[in-house]
């Protein structure tokens, strides 16, 4: 009986991704690789037209991903990746347009732009990797950092309290909010897949390490053993208030999906006012 | 160079030789924001902080554009507000530096000159503070780490007499993250030098005041009529206390700074660290008998347009070195000489060098290339591309 062995030399992800950026500038533990193949598992499960989606981010690490998927993609300023994403909507109102950032840069910088794009319910799919920290720029604390946790510019800890960012998206109007850590692979590549497919804003938090940025400080060790801190202390809990979704410092790590509602989107009450005011020939 | 009995040397980067100054000038209210290659500046200060080596309060804010706002109701409030910040965030920051000038907010920023998007880019190149040369601001460029640290307690010292902002410029990388030695002052000479901030309208319970309120026509003018008064007189306070200065520390300074000039017939200009690169190229086109000599700009705001017409006069050619340029028009620095050399008899010509954009590498034998090719040029040249590749 002869053995077939078929070796495959391409990944089945390569397609989507520019491997002339190649090699990424992540550093070794870091979780950014797992969301953002996560991301492109989702993509192809889903079959959509990868002629049909464009990623934004913003500055950090995870802005990134922008450069390194074979998408039509915008790198742009630090904190604006919603509003770009957001006119990118608008001009073209079929495309699934993903804004692929990190905390530092949508919650701080660009936080304002978070509410009001949820606010207004805007067709974007948000991936937010929250590692606690300015990561790109040396670890520096930011508006997720836990209260107690060391950074290069809180040498003794930091006393600021952080944003529950599930919480936040969901106050300000998201429609679908949930939160997973790249252990959870499987769950996050089913979110990003609920999330691409739902209309109106969609915000999804994904806890990952950052062990040169803030896993150094803070004596958590090596990707690896932020991973196993994952399983160790994250809980599911679909459904749940996400004001009661914990998230501390070497505590416990309440993910899941917490809100998955039916509002119409700002671009259907866009239309629906248009058409109303304007009658059909508004050519919106 | 002398080094004062009690002075500690250190070989530290050009970022830490700012947070050094800031320390030393005892700043009250540090508000800033991360981004590379500015962030070791208030790493280290806010260490500096939480071991209480600086009585200061801190806070990493959520841009800067709010960093350049807190500093600003620091100022006004009666504190010594210090910030950092480089390109893309002195970019957001604009409002902001417009705001700090018209409130006379006597802030010293540090701003580590790095290109501006798009393309993305963290390395030197001087457009990003070039950009903000009508906001009110003063604008010194450091060519050395001990420059850098000198101008923050300098920069207080003037700004504070003025009641105008100061930004320290610094080139990202080459100064920024190259560590060369640095006199650290004691503290006692410092402070006899730079005494607690006094501001005589800072914010009081017993007189209050509105700052920032609308000012209709009838008023506005004549404030902005104070502010251009206020940058006049600051050439002149500079001037002075760059000299006191130097009694104190050792390292005299004032709005130029002349290498090999006397007799020469060629000069080139430059600012920021390209400034050593040029003298050692000098040097060595001296050696070989060129008469040519090198002229630094150190104070860009105010311009020094009575310093560059003596400097200038007389000589034949000068060669100006922009890593920058004004798109539509021509390079900075050489738009600026021009327009103080206008009119004026015994002009030399004038030939615009736009090179190094985007951290693009300026080698001693790129200056000498740039020697060669003024001298072999007769005709003045508003735009004379090097390093470019087509």
């Amino acid at each position: 009986m002869s053995a077939v062995t078929e070796v495959k030399t391409r990944h089945p992800l390569d397609r989507y991704i520019r491997e002339e950026r190649f090699p990424h500038i992540w550093c070794p533990g870091c979780g950014l690789g797992i969301a953002m193949s996560s991301f492109l598992y989702a993509v192809d499960e889903l079959d959509l037209d990868p002629k049909e989606i464009a990623v934004v981010s913003g500055i950090g690490c995870s802005g990134r991903v922008a450069g390194y998927v074979r998408f039509d993609s915008y790198h742009t300023t630090h904190g604006r990746a919603i509003p770009f994403a957001t006119g990118l909507k608008l001009a073209k109102p079929h495309m699934k347009v993903v804004v692929f950032s990190g905390d530092g840069d949508l919650a701080s910088i660009g936080g304002n732009h978070l509410i009001h794009a949820a606010r207004r319910n805007v067709d974007l799919t948000i991936i937010c990797i929250n590692n606690f920290n300015y990561g790109m720029t040396g670890g520096q604390f930011g508006p997720t950092t836990p209260l107690g946790a060391k950074t290069t510019t809180t040498p003794y800890g930091n006393f600021e309290h952080p944003f529950n960012l599930v919480y936040l998206a969901a106050s300000a109007g998201a429609v679908y909010v949930a939160r997973w850590t790249v252990l959870h692979t499987y769950h996050l590549r089913q979110s990003i897949k609920e999330a691409l497919l739902k209309d109106g804003f969609s915000f999804i938090e994904v806890i990952s390490p950052c062990p040169i940025g803030f896993g150094r400080p803070n004596k958590i060790g090596e990707g690896l053993e932020e991973m196993k801190f994952y399983r160790e202390n994250s809980v599911i809990r679909n459904g749940i208030d996400p004001k009661d979704a914990e998230l501390s410092f070497r505590g416990k790590i309440v993910v899941g999906k917490f809100v998955d509602i039916e509002k119409p989107s700002y671009l259907k009450t866009l239309r629906d006012f248009y058409d109303r005011i304007l009658g059909e020939n508004h050519g919106s | 160079m002398k080094v004062l009995e009690k002075s500690e040397m250190k070989v530290i980067t050009g970022n830490h030789a700012v947070s050094y100054g800031a320390k030393l000038a005892r700043v009250e209210v540090i508000a800033a924001y991360p981004i590379t290659p500015q962030t070791t500046i208030v790493e280290l200060l806010s260490e500096m902080v939480a071991e209480g080596d600086l009585k200061a309060r801190f806070i990493t804010v959520e841009s800067e554009h709010s960093a350049m706002a807190g500093c600003i109701s620091a100022s006004i409030a009666g504190a010594r507000a210090f910030t950092a910040t480089s390109s893309q965030g002195l970019a957001l920051m604009h409002e902001m530096l417009h705001w700090a000038a018209g409130v006379r907010a006597p802030i010293v920023m540090a701003n580590v000159n790095r290109a501006l998007a798009a393309p993305w880019s963290i390395w030197t190149d001087q457009n990003d503070s070039l950009s903000q040369r009508d906001t009110g601001w003063m604008q010194l460029y450091a060519e050395s780490n001990q420059e850098a640290l000198d101008f923050v307690i300098l920069g207080y010292k003037v700004a504070e007499q003025v009641l105008l902002p100061m930004m320290i410029v610094l080139d990202a990388f080459i100064l920024s993250h190259t560590s060369e030695p640095v006199e650290i002052y004691p503290q006692e000479v410092v402070d006899a030098f730079l005494p607690p901030y006094q501001n005589p309208y800072a914010l009081n319970f017993d007189n209050p005041q509105v700052i920032g309120g609308l000012a209709d026509p009838q008023v506005y003018f004549e404030f902005r009529y104070k502010l251009q008064k206020a940058h006049e007189r600051a050439i002149q306070v500079f001037k002075e206390e760059g000299q006191r200065f130097g009694e104190l520390f050792g390292r005299t300074y004032d709005t130029l700074e002349p290498f090999m000039l006397e007799d020469a017939e060629e000069v080139l200009v430059t600012a920021g660290s390209t400034t050593s690169t040029a003298r050692y190229a000098v040097q060595k086109l001296r050696e070989k008998g060129h008469k040519v000599g090198l002229l630094k700009l150190r104070m860009f705001r105010p311009f020094p347009f009575e310093d560059i017409r003596q400097a200038l006069r007389g000589r034949k050619k000068v060669g100006i070195i922009d890593r920058n340029l004004s798109y539509g028009h021509h390079g900075i620095f050489y738009q600026e000489i021009k327009s103080a050399l206008y009119g004026q008899s015994g002009a030399p010509l004038l030939f615009g060098y736009v090179t190094g954009l985007g951290g693009r590498d300026i080698r001693a034998e790129d200056i000498e290339a740039i020697y060669e090719d003024l001298r072999s040029r007769t005709e003045p040249q508003e735009i004379i591309w090097k390093g470019v590749r087509l």
